[in-house]
């Protein structure tokens, strides 16, 4: 449609693509093909889905932080449209992560969630954080502040997050289920590999779902202001 | 606590998979249907272009031809 629709929408179709077959192929590989784990059996395929989508929803958090920086440093307000598309996308993404993660603690510790397991309440802390962003964003109607207040939100609460991957390191409580690298020497080849997998998937999903609402946000932005200078023309004919 | 059998931990993977599945699918189906909004505004843009193209017409043909050319 534009120069700006077509960069955003460039190779879209074939990152669609890859996501679905890495992931189906991650699945397959998880019920099919991966051993069941010895302490918790065949509950512990939700770790091959659950894990990778939280990782991949708090990297888009940060991510975002990074794309609210680079709005901050160069005044573009593409860097503006990409923050706010990995934010909203990210957030969407944390509501599967509590709910698959509440359905895994259900089955493993008998409760649907513990307040003091470290891991689960920080994430919360980040998901509840995030709710407050768009609430933020649109509370401000000038375009020109909106952006800049959103990319500091972004920015400070990005650098908030690693915190939450630190408390994954510190939990000592509850010994959240582990997923990388144990005192027993981690998991075995074919659980790491499809955990691997099953972790590309979630970033080429994530990668796709990012450029597919960042297609349509700047195709409707486009259209918006040819609507704009359509009326603006059409007002200058008639009144000459 | 000790291993759920597989009948039992079957239905919270099942949920798991499919909450994961309904909240792509919700997301996407969002999406659709803005996009599908988008294809319709640009289809009423056309035919507003169409239609100024048409008057703009019409006034140039007046004015080359005056009005009394008939």
């Amino acid at each position: 449609m534009t120069d700006k629709t077509q960069v955003h929408g460039r190779g879209l179709r074939r990152l669609a693509f890859a996501a679905t077959i890495t992931l189906i192929g991650a699945f397959a590989m998880v019920f099919f093909w991966t051993p069941n784990e010895a302490d918790q059996g065949f509950i512990q395929k939700i770790f091959y889905l659950h894990v990778p989508l939280a990782i991949v929803t708090l990297c888009g958090f940060v991510a975002g932080g990074i794309f609210g920086f680079m709005q901050l440093r160069t005044g573009k307000r593409v860097w503006d449209l990409r923050s706010y598309v990995a934010i909203h996308l990210s957030l969407m993404l944390a509501v599967a992560v509590l709910i698959t993660g509440a359905i895994w603690a259900k089955a493993s510790w008998g409760h649907w969630w513990v307040w003091d397991e470290p891991v689960l309440v920080s994430f919360l802390v980040v998901f509840l954080l995030y709710a407050c962003y768009q609430p933020l964003r649109f509370a401000i109607e000038d375009p020109e502040r909106q952006a800049r207040y959103a990319a500091v939100f972004a920015v400070v609460a990005g650098a908030f997050v690693p915190i939450n991957f630190a408390a994954v390191r510190l939990a000592q409580a509850y010994t959240h289920p582990r997923t990388l690298g144990t005192t027993t020497g981690g998991m075995p080849g074919s659980m790491m590999l499809t955990f691997l997998i099953s972790m590309l998937g979630m970033t080429l999903l994530f990668m796709t779902l990012w450029k597919f609402e960042l297609t349509s946000k700047s195709a409707r932005m486009r259209l918006s202001s040819i609507r704009r200078r359509i009326a603006r023309e059409t007002t200058t004919e008639q009144a000459a | 606590m000790p291993a759920l059998p597989l009948d039992s931990a079957g239905k919270y993977v099942a949920a798991a998979y499919l909450v994961f599945l309904g909240v792509i699918l919700i997301y996407v189906a969002i999406m659709a249907a803005r996009l599908g909004r988008v294809e319709r505004e640009i289809t009423e843009l056309d035919k507003l272009l169409e239609i100024r193209d048409e008057a703009n017409a019409t006034a140039r043909k007046s004015t080359v031809d005056g009005p009394n050319s008939e």
